[in-house]
């Protein structure tokens, strides 16, 4: 059993009873709240008639259903402009803060949270979302729960939970240059595979890890659960203590130094005790893309598309599934895969880094002929800054739309959808069979930097053969 | 639907119905509920739509449209089944449609609490004692008797030992599966948590 990581601290600090059938009760610091995984939990209130416990220690916003282009009211949607409505109602009702569409805050929520400095070390932070995990980054236990679980964290701001075990995934070595975040935690799942951290904490680690900045941080833990674990941090340092100050949230003044303070201790400690280390060199690492209906399904740039007899016994039956969906053939190389749409944003890619990297990639390039490329930045907030810098002419000049910020083709439920068996190329995190909108469109996962360089070419490309020139 | 949605509700320690199986790993909740169906503020109409893709896809052939399933309250699966979203709208769909407990080789974690949360009993089997029943469930029908407290599946022909966390198994046995009051009844303790974590202190800005 794990010991004086900072998951054991962060948990035990959090511990409010031992329940009787054997759970932990935890205590939830921050939770999110979003249109998608909320009414029902609201509902659920009003029918046991209770109250929402601390209105004060949850914060909602608006990201799964928003249109992206045309973002004014009421919605073209009806079903989804029911949704925000009824959001809207509830923190009201309910005198939650809500950070709506125009407001300047509004954005995915896993991207917002840490903008505003709400995320911040030492919290446990839940959300009815899986991609909560994102906020691990920062050194905060943060996993995704269901609406049941949404409703218990209103009325009593606590879950009944089994504690996680903790594996260490130590990450030696660099990233080189063209590689990003993105390709380390594809390659990360791919060699433990999607289920081996159902029932486990990830902690990241190691000279890669300290080497990735705060956004990149973000991209790591938010594929945690892709890996199948729910919960997925970073002990915070330097570079997270300067991102959060001077946030809206962040302790300000004399607080700031005790907050400092205390974050400091709570790093796992040097002789703490894993349930299990994985060890591996990020300097191996190549441009990573999934060729599958699993995140786990991905191989490097210059790899082929492996066969059953290379696999694993238990990984043979979903690869069976994959290259029947995908159209795919074992042995066939992924590199020049003829692309339909390309993709940027989402929690996992769509901070203003990754617009960035992107934009640098694109500028003096056009997208290919027949693809459709569009940037749906993060937030308000990534919107702002990207246009601050000129990002936005430089994707448009390229031949990329730029849309309102929202989740968008990450889950297309609003009207961006992949149509037919159409190819995406794609910096969101899931590539299962229908994700994108269309029964049998097809999701290629990629950093946003592959993304920029297959708009270019119309089929997938190594990236680096655009930045090294 | 015809037959009126009964949640389940309080403690229970038996449950029997005929099986389903589903085969496949990694059977993710995009699969089991698409998100267009995520567009609405309850849960009552989703039974119809579960694994609507796949089901489309099959034209008629998925297990959840064949004649012969018809009425299945215990679903067999592989491993790894409800990867991916946290959407406790796939096992509210599921068990819109029919499902009272599942039996698999494995389950994904968010998946499994929502279960929990919502009373559905989640089980495992080695993948051997899975097949064996998806390999039977190809020929005829099969009826399991669940016995929650002696952890065990009985029919006329098999009786397996199931697997199921303890914490688990106390909850549908005492009905706190259902939490929020349970929750609620250390409301003490919970407001001194609130007092004594540091960050409450120093966000006080």
């Amino acid at each position: 059993m794990s010991q004086d990581t900072l998951f054991d601290k962060v948990w035990d600090l959090h511990k409010v009873a031992n329940l009787p059938g054997g759970s932990d009760q935890i205590f939830i610091g921050l939770h999110l709240i979003h249109e998608v995984t909320s009414p029902q939990a609201f509902g659920a209130l009003k029918d046991k008639n209770l109250k929402v416990k601390f209105p004060q220690r949850t914060v909602a916003t608006v990201d799964h259903i928003v249109p992206t282009d045309n973002q004014s009211r009421p919605f073209k949607d009806n079903l989804a402009e029911q949704m925000i409505n009824t959001l809207e109602k509830n923190c009201i009702e309910h005198k939650i803060k809500f950070f709506n569409i125009g407001s300047g805050n509004q954005g995915i929520v896993h991207v917002v949270a840490p903008e505003l400095g709400l995320t911040q070390p030492g919290m446990t932070i839940a959300c009815g979302d899986s991609h909560t995990s994102t906020h691990g980054a920062f050194g905060s236990i943060a996993f995704g729960i269901g609406t049941s679980q949404v409703r218990d964290v209103l009325a009593s701001q606590t879950i009944a939970m089994n504690k996680l075990k903790v594996r260490q995934i130590w990450c030696e070595n660099k990233l080189s240059t063209g590689i990003y975040a993105k390709d380390l935690v594809l390659h990360i799942i791919n060699q433990l595979g999607v289920k081996a951290g159902v029932g486990f904490a990830y902690e990241f680690a190691g000279p890669a890890i300290s080497e990735l900045s705060m956004e990149e941080r973000m991209t790591i833990c938010n594929m945690s659960i892709e890996g199948g674990a729910r919960c997925g941090y970073i002990n915070p340092d330097e570079k997270t203590f300067s991102y959060i100050k001077d946030k809206l949230f962040s302790p300000k003044n004399e607080n700031w130094e005790n907050a400092v303070k205390w974050w400091k201790s709570l790093v796992s400690t040097d002789n703490c005790i894993y349930d299990d280390v994985f060890k591996l060199d990020a300097s191996k690492v190549e441009p990573t893309i999934t060729w599958g209906i699993t995140p786990g399904q991905s191989i490097g740039i210059n790899q082929k598309i492996p066969s059953l007899n290379e696999m694993h016994p238990n990984d043979q039956f979903i690869a069976g599934e994959a290259y029947e969906y995908m159209g795919f053939k074992p042995g066939q190389s992924i590199k020049n895969t003829p692309i339909d749409v390309c993709f940027i944003g989402s929690c996992t890619n769509g901070r203003i880094s990754d617009l960035r990297v992107a934009a640098r990639v694109l500028e003096h390039n056009k997208v290919a002929k027949n693809i459709k490329a569009f940037v749906v930045p993060g937030s308000e907030k990534v919107a702002k800054e990207a246009k601050e810098e000129g990002l936005d002419k430089i994707f448009i000049k390229a031949g990329f739309q730029w849309r309102e910020p929202g989740c968008s083709m990450c889950l297309a439920m609003n009207s961006d959808k992949l149509i037919g068996n159409q190819v995406s190329a794609s910096s969101s995190n899931r590539n299962f069979k229908g994700r994108q909108g269309s029964p049998n469109g097809r999701t290629l996962l990629m950093s946003p930097a592959m993304v920029a360089a297959a708009s270019i070419t119309g089929k997938v490309s190594d990236v680096r053969d655009f930045i090294n020139k | 639907m015809s037959v009126k949605f009964k949640p389940p509700i309080g403690k229970f320690s038996q449950i029997n119905g005929k099986c389903i199986s589903l085969v496949g790993d990694d059977i993710d909740t995009d699969r089991i509920i698409p998100a267009r169906f995520l567009k609405c503020i309850d849960f009552d109409s989703l039974g119809e739509s579960v694994f609507d893709d796949d089901r489309k896809t099959l034209k008629g052939n998925h297990p959840f449209d064949l004649e012969t399933n018809k009425g299945s309250s215990i679903l067999i699966v592989n491993s790894n089944f409800g990867c991916g979203s946290s959407r406790e709208h796939a096992p509210q769909a599921l068990m819109r449609w029919g499902i009272k407990a599942i039996i698999g080789e494995s389950f994904a974690d968010i998946f499994y609490s929502n279960c929990i949360a919502i009373g559905i009993p989640c089980f495992t089997l080695p993948k051997e004692s899975i097949k064996k029943i998806q390999k039977y469930l190809n020929i005829k029908n099969l009826f399991l008797e669940i016995d929650l407290f002696e952890s065990t599946a009985k029919a006329e022909e098999f009786k397996f030992d199931l697997e199921i966390k303890e914490t688990s198994k106390k909850m549908f046995l005492s009905g706190e599966w259902d939490a929020t009051l349970k929750l609620l009844e250390n409301k003490a303790l919970i407001e001194n948590k609130l007092n004594d974590l540091p960050y409450i202190k120093f966000n006080n800005n």
